[in-house]
């Protein structure tokens, strides 16, 4: 999917991540932050980037503050950046590549 | 063939926001009978597709350890609804709660879509259960017809906010607002043989008013209870557990009419109180009750 203008997805609540897309500039440019990077900051990495695959997003660029989100809230947000920077909020793949 | 899971226990019923991850990771510790995962009124208009994408997720990949997922969608006067009947069948929720429902039509309706997402999603047809929340006169009026309507419906609740607004009252905290639907909404549910719950109390600084509230619901006939604090739990289910007096006193009853029905015996007494086979239902329920809430060790 392309990332066709900013949009972002959640709070900075705990167990909760805020996520930003931006247009790129023909790659991923991932910027984490997070309380617990030291433990944690390549899983969430990992998982992000994962999730963005899985979207066929290749171009965008990602910032995300972590504030000790579970796997499947950090996906949950990343999607619904994506999908809201796409201005797409039915019809939704779900259990296709949102899963 | 009715659902295995249409009858099972369903004493509290604790409110969770979808919009809120620290919310929904984890509230089987408090060890509700139901959680329900609210899309609806707890969720900010602007908020409504990220609600989503969290409930999809912690359907699919949270272990609520037996506990029940009821998902409360959008009403049908919202552009919300179709999709969230998607993502909850997708995520495999296992009862949707509809909003707002005012007849039978709207439990069709939302039956007609759920089936729909049934067969989209590979999931088994039949196989997502439905619940109907009353939160108006008309719909409390036709309270009968939503508990006829459907084979998945388990139930209806009653919310207590919108209906007393409908009503042109307020919650007075005397219950004084609320006692003809409750009444006409038990009956109902009674009759059509599906449970029937009651509305939420909010004013979490007044438990014993709370604490009195469940007993007179209990006393009512209701199942159980629509809840938003995990503070409510245990006093819902200490009053909706038979007590061990309750029990022996069940278990007796049961044996007696058995054994007193072979030898030809209709009315007799237990403990100095009057029986005959009108007692029996009841008591055999009350060990039912026991058995679900895990607190009976008896063979009947």
């Amino acid at each position: 999917m392309e990332i066709r203008k900013a949009a972002m997805a959640g709070t900075l609540e705990s167990s909760d991540a805020q996520v930003t897309v931006e247009p790129g500039q023909g790659r991923i440019d991932l910027n984490i932050e997070s309380s617990v990077i030291h433990q944690f900051g390549r899983q969430i990495r990992a998982t992000v980037l994962e999730t963005l695959k899985r979207l066929e997003v290749s171009d965008a660029k990602v910032t995300v503050v972590d504030k000790g989100a579970l796997d499947c809230t950090l996906k949950a947000r990343v999607e619904c950046a994506v999908y809201r920077s796409n201005e797409i909020t039915e019809n939704l793949p779900w259990g296709g590549v949102i899963r | 063939m009715s659902h295995p899971n249409k009858k099972r226990l369903r004493r509290s019923m604790m409110f969770l926001n979808c919009q809120k991850p620290g919310l929904i990771k984890d509230p089987y510790i408090y060890k509700p009978d139901s959680i329900m995962l609210d899309l609806e009124d707890a969720v900010a208009e602007n908020q409504k597709d990220a609600a989503r994408y969290s409930l999809y997720h912690a359907l699919q990949e949270i272990d609520y350890r037996g506990v029940e997922r009821v998902v409360r969608i959008n009403g049908l006067d919202t552009p919300h609804w179709k999709e969230d009947i998607r993502v909850c069948v997708a995520g495999g929720a296992d009862t949707i709660r509809i909003a707002k429902t005012e007849c039978a039509r709207d439990v069709h309706t939302v039956e007609e879509h759920v089936l729909a997402a049934e067969k989209e999603f590979g999931r088994p047809e039949g196989s997502t259960l439905l619940m109907a929340a009353l939160e108006s006169c008309k719909g409390v009026l036709h309270a009968l017809e939503v508990c006829e309507s459907s084979d998945r419906l388990i139930g209806i609740a009653l919310s207590g906010g919108d209906y007393t607004k409908d009503l042109q009252t307020v919650i007075t905290g005397t219950g004084v607002e609320l006692q003809g639907a409750r009444q006409q909404m038990i009956i109902a549910a009674r009759a059509a043989g599906v449970q029937c719950w009651d509305t939420v109390f909010t004013n979490l600084d007044a438990m014993d008013v709370f604490e009195e509230e469940v007993k007179m619901i209990k006393m009512m006939g209701f199942d159980g209870k629509s809840l938003v604090n995990p503070r409510q739990i245990d006093i819902v289910h200490k009053i909706f557990t038979p007590s061990q007096k309750e029990i022996i006193f069940a278990e007796k009853v049961v044996r007696e009419i058995e054994e007193k029905k072979a030898q030809g015996i209709g009315v007799f007494t237990v403990d100095g109180k009057m029986i005959d086979i009108a007692f029996y239902d009841g008591a055999k329920r009350t060990i039912a009750l026991a058995k679900a809430s895990g607190v009976y060790e008896g063979d009947l």
